[in-house]
């Protein structure tokens, strides 16, 4: 048994080779093309990566759930994309409804137009994230820690359930309503433009050609994101929550005998990761203003393929996969072809994994003992 | 071991769906069969034989018009709104003395926007109620099946509102002789949108966004784009999407590079909202346009304001023709009338002009001077071609500073 397995590896591998410079080839001949257009077109080029960066910050922040709990409890929480709904729609009714981002402008009417915008904005995304955390921890302990022992399928199918009973409730007429919904933005969009100078665009106006323009809704998703993501980073590697998360995280057992309490560090985990997500649906919301019960399937599906792609478990790799998704489908879109970015974007997955089974930053998997 | 219990599995699961597929056959078959044989006789020859004397007796007094609408089921309001115009427009001719002498009487008839109710109510007013005259159904899914029914017993049948082509064409492609339709289809409405960009906004340049997995969307930016370039334009560019796109970034830096006069965005009004917020930080000043999608109170009326889409109506128009039909309904019914009740108005009136021109209440000679007729409707003069289909002008409405505002007829 144990020759034959060995000769069926070896196999593999030298099959392999010829796949991986075959992917290889494909993927020269595609940067090439994408390359000889890009140089005829610089502004162009720059412009399409830009557009990039404002969808792979979004995917990053909704990958950093999916790969945060994988990486404790080895579950692909398929609700996860749902929660990010949540998210976008507790900040439209926050803004809608009960206008929570002028509470500065009322409260403090000194403060200057522009702090107390920010200032609001983030208290409506800060409103998100704390109810998408609750959401994530009364899903965890409602669904998810009763099967903690029983096989790894059954936790997959309950998290796929979750994620329906989260659409279809939300779909309900006294929720949030089955319809598209335009979405408010706390503030209003403005747009630069980088062409001899930085100027603002006027509205009605169109820039000059070969501009390349800046809005301050990429600068508000850059900024957040950074933000949170070196509050994560803080928190994982230098507080002792972050310590018991990655002690768990390696072995469970032992870190119980260790005397961490291994259940609420992973509701912590959870609510973290689920709070990420509420942020990101604020920030997705903003950059396409459109809210509807089913409008985190695709984003969720996306960003789980980020964060395999750039290794699950892995909370670097999440952000890396994110930007190369990101990346992928807009210049997929810009360059090759539209209907088929979602198309190249998933090739590009399989070819990673091909290369790297266990994603760009993922380690391959210890075998405990 | 695991190789017998997968087996075994195997052979309960085959086992199951044998029985399962095989158990529910013999009840169901004649759950379906058997009611067609009853009824079939029952509807089809029995009424016929006690009624036709009765229906040949009406002639001399009374014109019995068949109104087929969803009045319950999914869409009520649609069928609502048909059926008040179409009797308003009765009760107009039978204030003027009638059609040929008669009273015309409506037999109003729910058909719920699906098929079985309908062909069960064509069948009734046919066979009951003699009727040789159908205004309906408001659905194409409907009509369709109502419309073989027509052709099979010689009823002149207009619907008001189905677009699908299938409507009046047969399976080989020649025209159902008793078969018209009082609203334009899809594609035309691509034509018309070309035809305003050309010639009242003077774009030479268009660009192209459209959906490649919607019929709907893709006849009307194919329709555009061979009027567009026939009449003298240039499509600068063509990208498409998927309706589950919410980033649409990459396509418009492209638009955006390429500098048209026009947009031409035929979707639905939720991709349009979407499309248009995400235009307007691109700076693309250029005019988005659409069709009667664009039609919804959920359209986002800032993103897409300055842009423009045609439609089947406007109650803005002011044509007289136009203004009568807004004034008389809105005294009947306490409303404005929607583009269904127009639609039902017209297609009711062609109806009963093209009776008064056959002079004869015959619907062999009625289909005939239906389809060489020219009526002036609310919603443009009509004349059909040879499918069928009306030849009419369509309104062009523009979105500005957040209310929906009539621009202009324009004829094809």
């Amino acid at each position: 048994m144990e020759n034959e397995r060995l000769t069926f590896t070896d196999r593999m591998i030298k099959g392999k080779w010829i796949g991986k410079l075959l992917l290889i080839a494909i993927a020269l001949l595609a940067i090439w093309g994408i390359g000889n257009k890009a140089v005829h077109n610089p502004q162009l080029f720059i412009q399409q990566i830009i557009n990039g960066l404002q969808l792979g910050f979004v995917y990053a922040l909704i990958a950093l759930g999916y790969t945060m709990v994988y990486g404790i409890v080895r579950l692909i929480n398929f609700a996860h994309g749902d929660v990010f709904m949540v998210g976008a729609m507790v900040s439209y009714f926050a803004v809608g409804s009960f206008h929570l981002h002028q509470w500065p402008a009322a409260v403090f009417p000194g403060l200057p137009m522009f702090v107390s915008l920010l200032i609001g904005t983030l208290s409506v995304i800060l409103l998100s994230m704390a109810t998408c955390a609750l959401l994530a921890v009364t899903i965890e302990r409602i669904a998810y820690k009763p099967l903690r022992n029983a096989p790894r399928i059954s936790a997959l199918i309950t998290a796929i359930g979750v994620s329906f009973f989260l659409e279809y409730f939300g779909a309900l007429p006294f929720v949030f309503t089955p319809n598209f919904i335009t979405y408010k933005r706390p503030y209003d969009i403005i747009t630069w433009y980088l062409k001899d100078g930085f100027h603002r665009l006027e509205a009605g106006k169109a820039p000059p050609q070969g501009s390349i323009l800046i809005s301050n809704n990429l600068l508000i998703i850059i900024l957040v994101t950074v933000i949170l993501l070196l509050s994560l980073t803080y928190i994982v590697q230098k507080t002792k929550v972050g310590k018991a998360m990655r002690a768990s995280a390696y072995d469970k057992p032992t870190s119980r005998l260790m005397g961490i309490n291994v259940d609420g560090i992973i509701s912590i985990t959870f609510a973290i990761g689920a709070a990420l997500a509420g942020a990101a649906g604020v920030l997705y919301a903003t950059a396409y203003p459109q809210v509807f019960f089913w409008m985190g399937i695709i984003p969720g599906l996306k960003a789980f393929i980020a964060a395999v792609l750039g290794g699950i478990g892995s909370i670097p790799g999440a952000f890396v996969g994110a930007l190369i998704m990101g990346q992928a489908e807009v210049l997929a879109a810009g360059y090759i072809s539209t209907p088929m970015r979602d198309a190249i974007a998933f090739s590009i997955l399989i070819l990673v994994l091909l290369i790297r089974p266990t994603g760009i930053f993922g380690e391959p998997e210890r075998e405990k003992a | 071991m695991s190789k017998k219990f997968l087996l075994i599995t195997t052979l309960i699961i085959v086992a199951s769906l044998v029985l399962g597929a095989c158990a529910p056959k013999p009840t169901e078959a004649p759950a379906t069969e058997a009611p067609a044989a009853t009824e079939a006789p029952a509807m089809t020859e029995a009424p016929a034989a006690t009624e036709a004397p009765a229906a040949t007796e009406a002639t001399a007094g009374t014109l019995k018009i068949a109104i087929l609408a969803p009045l319950s089921g999914s869409v009520p309001t649609f069928g609502v709104s048909t059926r008040d115009g179409a009797l308003l427009a009765i009760k107009e001719w039978n204030a003027k003395g009638g059609v040929l002498g008669m009273q015309v009487e409506a037999v109003v008839e729910d058909s719920q926007c699906e098929a079985d109710p309908a062909v069960n109510a064509a069948n009734k007013v046919i066979d009951q109620d003699g009727v040789k005259y159908i205004v309906g159904e408001v659905c194409s899914k409907a009509s369709i099946p109502v419309s073989e029914i027509a052709e099979q017993k010689h009823v002149v049948q207009i619907s008001p509102t189905s677009t699908n082509a299938q409507l009046t064409l047969n399976t080989d492609g020649s025209t159902k002789q008793y078969v018209f339709r009082a609203c334009f289809i899809d594609p035309f409405q691509g034509t018309v949108g070309a035809k305003f960009a050309l010639d009242n906004l003077k774009a030479k340049k268009a660009f192209i966004l459209f959906d490649q997995g919607n019929d709907y969307v893709r006849g009307l930016a194919e329709a555009f784009e061979k009027a567009f370039t026939d009449g003298g334009g240039q499509v600068v560019g063509k990208e498409t999407y998927t309706s589950q796109d919410t980033d649409f970034s990459a396509i418009l830096a492209k638009v955006a590079e390429a500098q048209p006069d026009i947009v031409y965005l035929p979707d639905y009004y939720n991709i349009v909202n979407l499309v248009t917020a995400q235009a307007k930080e691109k700076g693309i000043t250029a005019p988005f346009m659409g069709g009667d999608g664009w039609d919804s109170a959920d359209l986002d009326k800032k993103a897409a304001d300055g842009g423009y889409y045609t439609n089947h109506y406007s109650p803005d128009d002011t044509r007289p023709i136009v203004q009568d039909w807004v004034k008389n309904y809105q005294a009947a019914y306490g409303s404005v009338p929607d583009a269904l009740a127009t639609l039902g108005y017209d297609a009711t009136n062609l109806l009963l002009a093209a009776i008064q021109a056959a002079g004869v209440n015959d619907p062999e000679k009625v289909k005939d001077a239906l389809a060489a007729i020219k009526w002036d409707g609310v919603s443009g003069t009509i004349t059909f071609d040879q499918f069928h289909n009306p030849i009419k002008s369509a309104v062009i409405l523009q979105v500005k500073d957040g209310k929906i505002v009539y621009v202009t007829t324009v004829a094809p």
